[in-house]
Parts: C-alpha cells; sequence; structure tokens
C-alpha cells in the first residue's frame, strides 16, 4: 500500500501556496487584461470600416486556431529574436491575454448583439451620445448576459496557467515539479496540487455565482435557481 | 371634441420643415419627396396602409434613419440639407441636442429593460439633459404622476402590463421637457383594452399643448386628437388637410376609399 501524505509533503505545502499564488495573480491579471482587450476586439469586428474588421477577425482566427502553449512559446523564446523581450511572467500573461481576448471578443461581440436593438434606438432618440449608448444601455446589460459565460473562461484561465510553467514561471504546477525533484514523491505532490487547483476553481465559481447574482435586477432574480425571500427584496 | 381643444391657438411659426425627402432601403425606394411641416402646439397625425413610409418619416425626422436626399429643419435649425448631389448632415452633436427635444415613442415601448420605471425616465434627464440626480427624480416624479403611474416607480418594465409600459414611455419622453414628441404607433402593439389608458394620457398632452406627430392607424383616435391629418401613399404625402376636410364628405377619395378598407 503507497504511503499517501507522509511528512515531507505538508512541509512543502507553503512552497505549492505560494506558487499558487503566482497562478491566481496571473489569472487575475490575464483575466482583466483580456477583458479590456476582448471588448476592445469587439467592438472592432462590428465596426462599419472593413479595414478595421478584417485584421481583427484574422488575428482572432489565428489565436484561436493555434495552441496556446505554442504561442507562449512562440512569445517568450522567439520574441525575443525581433527584439520584443518580456520575462517569463510578462509573458506568460501577454499568452493568456491574447487568447483570453480572441475567445471573450467573440462572447463580448454575442452579446452586445443580443441586447435588444429598440433599446438602442430608444436611448439615441433621447439624444445619448453613441458613447452613453453603450455606457448606459448595452453594457450593463451585455455584461450581465456575458457573466455566466465569463466565468466559464475564468475557471479555464486559472487552470490553463499551469501551462506557463512551460516558459519557466514559478507558478502552481512549476513549485510541483520543483518539490518532486527533491522528494521523488509526485503522487502526494500532484495530489496536494489537484486539490488547490480544484479548492480555488470551486471557490472562483462561488464567488461569480455570487456577482452575477448581486447584478441581477431584482425582478428576474428568481430566474436565478438560488432561493431568495422575494418579500423581504420587494419591501426595501 | 378634445380634437377641437388645439383650434383656439394662432398660426405659429412651424417648429418642423421637411422638404424633399428622400430614403432607399437597399434599392427601394420608401420615401419619394415628402413635404411636411408642423406648428408649434400643433397636432398632426400621418395615416396611410403599411409599407406607405409613415414609419420611415418620423425615424428620418430624429436620424434614426439617415436620409438619403432633402432637407430637414427642426426648432430653425437645420439637420440636413442638399448641397449640390449630396445630402448634408449637421454634426452629431447638433442631431443629439435635436433629438433630445423631440424624443420619440415606439411601437414597441422599448424600455431600458436593466433599469427600473423611475430610473427610465430619469436615465435622459441625467445622461443627456445634465440634470442632477434630484432634479430628475422630481421631474420624473411628475411626469409618472401624469401617467398615472407613480405608484409603479420601483417595478421593472417586464412587470407592467403593455400599456403600463407605454404609458412610462411617455412620462420618459415628456420627462425631456420636449418641444414635440414624435409617437409611432403607440397602440398597435397593445391589446385592446389597453388602448384607451394610453390614448388618453396622449389625449391630455393635447390638452397642454404639446406638439405632437404622430403615426396611427386608429382612425377613431385621429378624429379626436388631430387638428392635421397627412395621408401617406407610396413614399409621398398625397394629401394634409384639417382633420374636418379629411372627415368630411368633400375628404379626397384615395383617403375616403384608404377609410372605408381600415375601418372594415
Amino acid at each position: 500500500m503507497y504511503n499517501f501524505f507522509f511528512h515531507e509533503v505538508p512541509e512543502h505545502l507553503p512552497f505549492l501556496l505560494q506558487g499558487a499564488l503566482v497562478t491566481i495573480e496571473l489569472s487575475l491579471i490575464s483575466m482583466a487584461l483580456g477583458m479590456v482587450l476582448g471588448f476592445c476586439v469587439a467592438v472592432g469586428r462590428m465596426a462599419a470600416s472593413r479595414l478595421v474588421r478584417w485584421p481583427l477577425d484574422a488575428v482572432v482566427e489565428v489565436v484561436r486556431d493555434t495552441p496556446l502553449i505554442v504561442q507562449l512559446l512562440l512569445i517568450y523564446f522567439a520574441l525575443p529574436e525581433i527584439g520584443i523581450v518580456l520575462n517569463a511572467f510578462w509573458a506568460g500573461i501577454a499568452g493568456l491575454t491574447l487568447n483570453l481576448a480572441a475567445y471573450l471578443s467573440e462572447v463580448f461581440r454575442a452579446a452586445i448583439l443580443a441586447v435588444d436593438s429598440g433599446q438602442r434606438q430608444a436611448a439615441v432618440s433621447l439624444g445619448m451620445s453613441r458613447i452613453a449608448v453603450y455606457r448606459r444601455v448595452i453594457i450593463p446589460q451585455a455584461a450581465l448576459a456575458s457573466l455566466p459565460t465569463l466565468g466559464g473562461y475564468f475557471i479555464a484561465l486559472l487552470k490553463d496557467c499551469s501551462l506557463v510553467s512551460f516558459i519557466s514561471v514559478n507558478e502552481l504546477l512549476r513549485h510541483a515539479t520543483i518539490v518532486i525533484s527533491d522528494t521523488f514523491d509526485s503522487m502526494n505532490t500532484y495530489i496536494m496540487v489537484a486539490i488547490i487547483y480544484f479548492i480555488m476553481s470551486f471557490a472562483s465559481a462561488r464567488v461569480i455565482r455570487y456577482i452575477e447574482l448581486r447584478l441581477t435586477p431584482s425582478d428576474r432574480r428568481q430566474t436565478i435557481s438560488v432561493p431568495l425571500t422575494m418579500d423581504k427584496e420587494g419591501a426595501r | 371634441m378634445t380634437g377641437q381643444s388645439g383650434e383656439h391657438r394662432a398660426e405659429s411659426a412651424p417648429i418642423l420643415t421637411i422638404r424633399g425627402l428622400h430614403k432607399v432601403f437597399r434599392g427601394n425606394p420608401i420615401l419619394k419627396g415628402v413635404d411636411l411641416s408642423l406648428r408649434e402646439g400643433e397636432i398632426a397625425c400621418l395615416i396611410g396602409s403599411s409599407g406607405a413610409g409613415k414609419s420611415t418619416i418620423l425615424r428620418c425626422i430624429n436620424f434614426l434613419e439617415r436620409p438619403d436626399a432633402g432637407e430637414i429643419t427642426v426648432f430653425g435649425t437645420p439637420l440636413c440639407w442638399q448641397a449640390g448631389e449630396c445630402v448634408q448632415i449637421a454634426p452629431e452633436r447638433t442631431v443629439q441636442a435635436a433629438r433630445a427635444r423631440m424624443p420619440m415613442v415606439f411601437q414597441h415601448f422599448n424600455l431600458f429593460s436593466h433599469r427600473t420605471v423611475m430610473e427610465n425616465v430619469m436615465e435622459g434627464q441625467v445622461v443627456v439633459l445634465r440634470r442632477s440626480k434630484a432634479e430628475a427624480r422630481a421631474r420624473a416624479r411628475d411626469c409618472l404622476a401624469r401617467v398615472g403611474l407613480l405608484d409603479r416607480s420601483d417595478f421593472y418594465p417586464r412587470q407592467l402590463s403593455g400599456g403600463q409600459q407605454q404609458r412610462v414611455a411617455i412620462a420618459r419622453a415628456l420627462a425631456m421637457s420636449p418641444s414635440l414628441i414624435l409617437f409611432d404607433e403607440p397602440t398597435s402593439a397593445l391589446d385592446p383594452e389597453l388602448v384607451q389608458g394610453v390614448q388618453s394620457v396622449i389625449r391630455d398632452l393635447s390638452a397642454e399643448g404639446m406638439s405632437m406627430l404622430i403615426v396611427t392607424h386608429e382612425m377613431r383616435f385621429v378624429r379626436s386628437i388631430a387638428q392635421t391629418v397627412h395621408f401617406c401613399e407610396g413614399g409621398r404625402i398625397a394629401e394634409s388637410a384639417p382633420v374636418s376636410e379629411i372627415f368630411g364628405s368633400d375628404a379626397h377619395e384615395r383617403i375616403r376609399a384608404f377609410m372605408e378598407v381600415t375601418h372594415g
């Protein structure tokens, strides 16, 4: 019988958690940048001018049709040859952000197009500027519509961060391999890593759910399957 | 009836003038030279069969659709004009300012579904007119009271009936302190029993001297509210006349034919 959890692994736990912290940093920064970039790309891809649309379409297609790991290797190892040098951490951020933005641009585009065009017209007919229409009417509704999908992408991103261990970013998985090279205990270490990933993903899912609930107008909350005392809500 | 209430008002300068308005959709000419004007305080109805271009006229006036040719002047400000072959359109800011003075009420209400009734009526005031929240709320309260929905302030649009939603939409337009309100078939999407409520709100506005341009199919409503009737046919205004003439015995033959059809 294999000896699970003998004393050495808990000893390395703080080191693994340090890696997990980097994983969280990577995910949060990439998510924030990816959302901003993804939104800009989504708006750009709906632009009237083909000069704007076509190059963006092409980039999104290339990013989506090549593996993330290849993109990361290109950014970290190949870009320096044309003079763009990023350290491992920021190369990882760049790859993850680019990848996420490509996917999110699709999500945002669908969500923006799904906003009732009548409401857009109503906003325009009140004299709102194009930016105000986006800020006041389209984005709040599109954001709410894309939130569940966004949550899914965040959790995928959290796990995709393990790929940046290949370009020597000291995140959770890389710390695990360092521990193993020291202890030769791959079983316990990897189980520990899996548990840490699970906890991070599960917690994120809960947090996202909470945000989703908070942002939903009170009249629609009952459609989300979390019990809410409607009478209390109504009284406020 | 109420329709006569406006007639004591003297002839005043037009607040809206349209000349030679053309609009083409994918090669199909929809408007083929529309001429129309509206005086301050005037209530005009646009009637005509579906596809005659009534709604398109309205949508061109506030530039939800871009005219392909012609001139539109509102409140003394040209919004588009003919420069040789091309149509010149006023700067975006000018168009936006004009829109704020002539908000539109839509067939399908188009309330902001993520905002409460109160927020819907405050939105344009705060974002476009830059009123303070307190000021906007006070004005919104006033407008909601006028359409009889003050007690629904905290509801979301989907919690209201169609008729209530349309009344909120009217309050939203009214809150802009408009010089003119454009109505695009305001009761067409409503259940028959809800039509009255909306029409009576519009009638109340007419009694207060609000200028209105109304696209509608409801002939009885036209008769009770309009001062002027414009009959659209084939992308033009085929006939413009005071309401008494339109419904009188000497009405244009084409209008009479149209009336017979719409009245079944």
